[in-house]
């Protein structure tokens, strides 16, 4: 039993004294100011979300996938955007076309080909700048490039800025999910004597089709809710598509014709498309995270 | 833990040079091809970028030779009379980006610091992150939508009041009553909505990434959790945190529809926030279409010339800054 030293005495106490109230309250206050920006930060989404449900659901119904905008003032004619559901899939499928093999190809070449050399990193840092182009750039690039060479606002114009949004995605995505094919793998098919050919599409590329997919569906879904590009590529119509050289719909510049009429009935017709243009970008999204989180976590 | 193997994989792959290519005649000219093919395709895609300059500037010519310089700073925008001025379009696009970043960055910081420290369990922490992610999923149009007829109506007591109260502070000087919640300052936070989930998820990146060393250091010598947060992560993780800003400022200074749809449209320079406005990609979006005459195409192309330099030179300067950081190549696109 030996007795303390009174400063010993003293210090032990201060261990178990609380902070003094000033760092406390700092404390206390940070977190609760921080907890309240983090609420804001989710009002936003929750009053879109619960406001496009409230306006569009109501009338959504099976008309609207197969008819046309009905014209203004007629009562009692179905009225409908299906014009602008063809050609959205037109264009984000003219775009898919044109930036898949591009994307893929370049990831291939950031993950396999090239990997560890500088220009590699070139082309992965030129790619990552193509993902921050805004995407009326893209739609200025198609107007310049197609628009003015052909005299036609057309479905391949439209597409073709689509096209310029998807491929940067598609790429990292793409270097991404191939990376994530462990390296064994590849020395593994190496030396039972397969060809850099065999050995990147046999081995590597197939293990990462589900990552590779998902990243395309990702791609797809950011282009299908671009409404920017479109404006003045593909332009608008309230009649079916003509083929790939004529105006053509989509159903994001509908939205916008619509939202900013001066009539209460097409201004109903945009929520009603937000709920369905909403519901397909999300869907797509959620799903292909969901995906990912469960392949590689 | 998966980013470690991930790059010890990366540091075996380069240690041992990766030289996988067969010997074998018949293959070996199929192999040559197909390295010549991807390498094309990869090289198709750095060209686009330089094609996308070269494109805008070459079409942008009949007014770069016409105005020159002097565009920056002219201030008129008659189509009828052909002569053009950028001047209110970047005025307008730099003040509604900057009310962005300024509601933007705090409020991106306070959900990056609650999904990325543990004041939650891990359980509610990612799905909180994803759902703010998710903002960017929407489409830019529908967030114009829900602008123009719930934030607009929302807005316009606020601008009421402000004017009413503060009408002394210049920044607050003119009446918005005629303008139904349309304008600048709508425009401003309707961005700042849509930059959130850039500079949520890309600080929240940084903020991960910081050695948890340096956070069990700071504590063990007494510091409370935010002094911490203060006096060791965020300098930590400046350049990251910075990087993310100029990210989202990149995104804010590109953003077309949901800004055209609430700021107004139109073409004036005016201090008051609660004035209407124009940005470049609105005053694109909306004359693009109608766009006849060579000049005033050549002029948008200007205006779309200077967006796009802008836009890239402040994506680089990000990049580099997020890099700095050490995660490679790994940029949450959307």
């Amino acid at each position: 039993m030996s007795t303390s030293h009174p400063q010993q005495r003293q210090s032990l106490a201060a261990l178990y004294q609380p902070l003094p109230i000033r760092r406390t309250m700092f404390n206390v206050g940070m977190s609760a100011i921080a907890f309240a920006l983090t609420g804001l930060a989710l009002l936003p989404l929750l009053a879109i979300l619960i406001e496009i449900l409230r306006q569009g659901l109501p009338h959504l119904k099976w008309e609207v996938f197969v008819s046309l905008p009905a014209p203004v003032g007629v009562q009692g004619e179905p009225n409908g955007f299906a014009n602008a559901i063809i050609g959205t899939l037109m264009m984000v499928g003219f775009a898919s076309l044109l930036s898949i093999p591009f994307g893929v190809m370049t990831g291939i070449f950031l993950s396999e080909l090239g990997q560890g050399t500088g220009i590699a990193n070139f082309v992965r840092f030129i790619t990552t700048i193509l993902t921050g182009v805004p995407s009326i750039i893209a739609g200025v690039f198609a107007y310049g490039v197609i628009v003015l060479t052909t005299k036609e606002f057309s479905a391949v114009a439209g597409g073709f800025a689509l096209s310029v949004l998807m491929l940067p995605v598609v790429a990292l995505t793409t270097e991404q999910a191939l990376r994530l094919v462990p390296t064994n793998q590849r020395l593994a098919s190496a030396a039972l004597g397969a060809s850099r050919l065999q050995t990147t599409f046999r081995v590597v590329v197939s293990a990462a089709i589900p990552a590779i997919t998902t990243g395309i569906l990702l791609a797809v879904a950011r282009a299908a809710g671009e409404t920017a590009p479109l404006i003045f590529t593909a332009l608008y119509s309230e009649v079916w598509p003509e083929g790939l050289f004529s105006p053509t719909p989509a159903l994001s510049v509908l939205i916008y014709k619509y939202a900013s009429s001066p009539f209460v009935e097409q201004n109903q017709l945009a929520w009603t498309a937000s709920v369905v243009l909403v519901g397909l970008v999300l869907c797509m999204s959620v799903l292909s995270r969901l995906v990912t989180r469960r392949r590689f976590n | 833990m998966q980013e470690r193997s991930e790059q010890a994989s990366n540091q075996f792959r380069a240690g041992i040079n990766l030289e996988i290519t067969t010997a074998g005649e018949e293959n070996l000219w199929l192999d040559q091809g197909f390295t010549w093919l991807v390498r094309s395709f990869a090289f198709g895609t750095v060209i686009l970028l330089f094609w996308l300059v070269w494109a805008i500037f070459d079409k942008a010519q009949p007014a770069i030779q016409k105005f020159g310089l002097s565009f920056l700073w002219s201030q008129d925008w008659n189509v009828a009379d052909l002569s053009f001025g950028a001047l209110p379009f970047i005025y307008g696009t730099l003040v509604s980006s900057a009310i962005a970043l300024l509601l933007a960055i705090p409020i991106g910081l306070a959900v990056a610091l609650v999904t990325s420290e543990n004041f939650l369990p891990p359980s509610v922490r990612s799905p909180l992150a994803f759902l703010v992610e998710l903002i960017a999923a929407i489409p830019s149009v529908i967030i114009g939508l829900w602008g123009i007829f719930v934030l607009t109506s929302f807005i316009q007591p606020i601008q009421q009041w402000l004017y009413q109260y503060f009408r002394w502070i210049p920044l607050f000087s003119t009446d918005p009553s005629g303008y139904g919640g349309y304008g600048m300052l709508a425009a401003g936070v309707i961005l700042a909505i849509m930059i959130l989930p850039t500079m949520a998820a890309i600080s929240r990146e940084v903020l991960l990434a910081i050695p948890k060393e340096l956070r069990s250091g700071s504590m063990s010598l007494g510091a409370t959790r935010w002094e911490t947060i203060f006096g060791v992560l965020l300098p930590a993780g400046r350049s990251g945190i910075l990087g993310a800003a100029l990210l989202a400022l990149g995104r804010a200074v590109g953003e077309t529809m949901a800004v055209t749809m609430v700021i107004g449209n139109s073409p004036t320079i005016s201090a008051s926030l609660l004035d209407v406005g124009y940005t470049i990609p609105a005053v694109l979006a909306n004359e693009f279409g109608e766009a006849l005459d060579d000049l005033h195409i050549g002029s948008l192309m200007y205006l779309a010339l200077i967006l796009f330099t802008v836009t890239l030179l402040v994506n680089i300067i990000a990049v580099l800054m997020v890099r700095l950081i050490g995660r490679q190549g790994k940029m949450p696109g959307f």
